[in-house]
């Protein structure tokens, strides 16, 4: 179990591939279809949204450039203060929430039993869901009068918000256990029967292998937790509009209220311009802080 | 149209990139939109007009099928295409379209200020000259109607749909089993809610997530306490107006009934839109309901048995040293048709606007249960689904010394939506009275 092919340095290829044919290969126009869809559906929109953060629009007329006001309202905004403090808490708690859970299930899932084989596809229909389908029924299932739970659940903050990342856990839980269980089944047996030989139980073989054998696994999902919860939206557009009075009125939800109710698109730009430096730089750190960028591999010195 | 755009894939696939192209996606249509044909920007022969896609929409859509057959349209040399916009994304699908080269030639609106923006831009046509030349238009409506939708005193709009007063429902058979009366004053009102609460009764149903039923309440309040001019003042763009003492004392009158119980515990995440409130109101958990006229045809609707047996309508009660006029109402005096200043043939569109001061149009209002604000509606009433529930529509705005429009309309989408949050937090009990009038104060 040598790592020989991971040590080679990146982008050269083995040997004894050199003179193959160029036919075949990879070639920088094959990324065109790719590049073009990306420019225009995501590049030109972001530059554009870039713009309209140093402008004035209400969506009428041309956009009026006004230099930094939108972005010193943005400093200025005690509601931006707020929305951004909501957006850290549902982030964590997201996070949290979805990690035990996942992992958990995860880890069971990676078992070979047939009827795991079945759970597990059961698990995953919600994530199959549309967000906005599954917010209208948790609506109703919450209603204080006719639903499951008669209580005012979405009338309080912490109701509110317990609701809103129960609902997204509901729904993304079962795609991170599907990410958790390809990596367990990763782990090579021989560690547990090595360690089943040294008397490690399985609570054990559980933090002592499992666990740092799924740091990789860890990394990708909650840099995918992270980033969807700075873009998290229907849900609490249809739970809560972000009440009751701002108290779940994360960014994504101001971002939409800025530009779609109150027409003040210019700084509904600057709260989107945030919005993705923030989740640039968040999943930068978190790469950079977990050693996933060095390429490491889980199996060396096996 | 929102719903879309955050869909999960593209969440996990473009990552922070896709926030950016997910809000800009709407944003860029108003500048990269191709000319489509039939809008403003189209031949003249067929005009597109938007309206709001509920279930009233049947009126206009039978106008349009009526007027593209008339002689009056071939005389025009044209026809109408009627496009229903699904109502909760009525405001910002117009917005964008507005924008855009794909704008309509004939749209719904709420008068006031929900078309400011749009007069403010040079997107409307001044009607004000065609209305008084016209006699089919001038005479056709109710004048404080036609007015009610005016900006700086001109007329930018044709009333098209039925009046809609706020007025203050009761359960009749929850009044008849307490040996209740209808409130005429806001001391009777807190009596009757003592007695309901003794009973177990929450005496007001209210759809508090939607936070528009919560502003009826405020809307009321402050024009018996200190009349319409408290607001007008606030419309006309002083938002030193807020602090009015009638708005302090409306809400802390609001904040009494909170704390009262007067809406029950659960209100706030009660709705309307997805009847939640009329369903309690009908079930009896509540006795009262403070809702647009239209709570009649919901209701009709939703439990036709209550609707018919049980459902009664009162005007709101005055409030004890309050200046306003009882006969004063609040809501949507109308909806009105707007016409973009783009438009290719403005004869063809003032045409088929005349079709909504005639007789026929009326009655298929009437027929919906709507209350028409046109001069020749009174005869009709008798052919309403519930005439006596259409006649004291009828004259409870017809007697109305002053008609105010909803605060949010008046106000325009940008102010109205920021007074929106304010007030949610004065019902959740998230702000006081007071921090709610400096709160508004500082709207802009």
């Amino acid at each position: 179990m040598t790592a020989v092919v991971e040590k080679r340095p990146p982008g050269e290829r083995p040997t004894t591939k050199a003179k193959a044919s160029s036919i075949g290969r990879p070639h920088a126009a094959w990324a065109l279809p790719g590049v073009l869809f990306f420019t225009f559906f995501a590049v030109v929109p972001m530059a554009l949204a870039v713009y309209l953060s140093f402008t004035s629009w209400d969506g009428l007329g041309d956009p009026r450039p006004v230099g930094l006001d939108n972005w010193q309202k943005l400093l200025d905004d005690p509601r931006m203060t707020q929305s951004l403090w909501l957006t850290v808490v549902l982030t964590v708690a997201s996070w949290a929430f979805q990690t035990v859970v996942a992992l958990l299930l995860g880890v069971w899932a990676a078992g070979r039993q047939r009827n795991r084989a079945i759970l597990s596809a059961i698990f995953f229909v919600p994530f199959l869901l549309s967000s906005t389908a599954i917010a209208i029924l948790f609506y109703a299932l919450l209603d204080p009068n006719f639903g499951i739970i008669q209580k005012d659940t979405l009338g309080s903050q912490s109701g509110a918000f317990l609701a809103i990342v129960f609902v997204g856990g509901w729904q993304f839980i079962p795609f991170h256990t599907l990410i958790y269980q390809g990596g367990a089944r990763q782990i090579p047996e021989v560690l547990y029967q090595a360690a089943a030989i040294d008397g490690a139980g399985p609570y054990r073989q559980f933090f002592s292998i499992t666990l740092p054998q799924l740091r990789h696994t860890i990394t990708t999902s909650t840099v995918l937790m992270v980033v969807g919860s700075l873009t998290y939206f229907e849900t609490v557009l249809i739970l809560t509009k972000g009440g009751p009075g701002t108290d779940t009125a994360i960014l994504p939800y101001l971002m939409y209220e800025a530009g779609f109710k109150t027409y003040d698109f210019g700084y509904a730009s600057a709260i989107a311009s945030f919005l993705v430096i923030a989740a640039t730089g968040l999943s930068l750190v978190l790469v950079r802080l977990t050693g996933f960028g060095s390429m490491r591999s889980t199996r060396e010195g096996m | 149209m929102e719903s879309n755009r955050g869909r999960s894939f593209s969440r996990r696939w473009f990552l922070g990139a896709g926030t950016a192209s997910l809000a800009t996606a709407g944003l860029g249509t108003g500048l990269t939109a191709c000319g489509s044909s039939g809008g403003a920007g189209g031949d003249g022969k067929t005009l597109t007009a938007f309206v709001y896609g509920d279930d009233a929409v049947k009126v206009q859509q039978a106008a349009v099928d009526r007027f593209n057959k008339s002689a009056a349209a071939k005389k025009a040399g044209g026809t109408i295409k009627l496009q229903k916009v699904p109502g909760s994304d009525y405001s910002p699908k117009l917005r964008t379209a507005m924008g855009s080269p794909s704008a309509p030639d004939v749209f719904f609106n709420w008068g006031g200020g929900s078309i400011k923006a749009y007069e403010e831009a040079g997107k409307l046509v001044d009607l004000t000259g065609i209305i008084e030349d016209d006699p089919v238009l001038k005479d056709g409506f109710l004048p404080s109607v036609l007015a009610a939708g005016d900006l700086k005193g001109r007329h930018y709009g044709i009333p098209m749909r039925g009046m809609q007063p706020v007025i203050l429902f009761y359960n009749k058979s929850v009044f008849t089993e307490h040996k209740l009366q209808p409130p005429t004053t806001w001391d009777q009102l807190l009596d009757i809610n003592a007695k309901l609460k003794k009973a177990k009764i929450t005496p007001f149903a209210l759809g508090g997530s939607d936070i528009w039923p919560d502003l009826m309440w405020l809307e009321y309040l402050v024009d018996r306490i200190g009349g319409p001019e408290v607001f007008r003042r606030i419309q006309d763009g002083d938002a030193e107006g807020w602090g009015d003492p009638a708005v302090l004392k409306a809400a802390e009158l609001v904040k009494e009934l909170v704390d009262d119980g007067a809406f029950g515990s659960k209100f706030t995440s009660v709705s309307y839109v997805n009847g939640g409130a009329p369903a309690v109101f009908a079930k009896g958990k509540a006795a009262m309901h403070l809702m647009g006229s239209w709570e009649y045809s919901t209701q009709l609707g939703k439990f036709p048995d209550f609707a018919r047996k049980n459902l009664g309508w009162a005007a709101f009660p005055t409030v004890e040293g309050g200046t306003g006029d009882v006969r004063n109402v609040v809501g949507n005096p109308t909806n009105y048709w707007s016409i973009n200043s783009r438009i290719k043939n403005k004869d063809l569109a003032i045409a088929f606007l005349k079709e909504c001061a005639s007789q026929a149009y009326a009655k298929d209002l009437v027929a919906l249960g709507d209350v028409p604000t046109t001069s020749n509606a009174s005869e009709l009433l008798s052919s309403a689904p519930n005439p006596e529930y259409a006649k004291f529509q009828y004259d409870l705005v017809a007697k109305a010394p002053a008609f105010t429009l909803s605060w949010d309309q008046a106000l325009g989408d940008a102010l109205g939506t920021k007074m929106h949050t304010e007030i949610g937090k004065l019902f959740a009990g998230k702000s006081s009275p007071s921090e709610f009038v400096a709160a508004c104060k500082g709207l802009k």
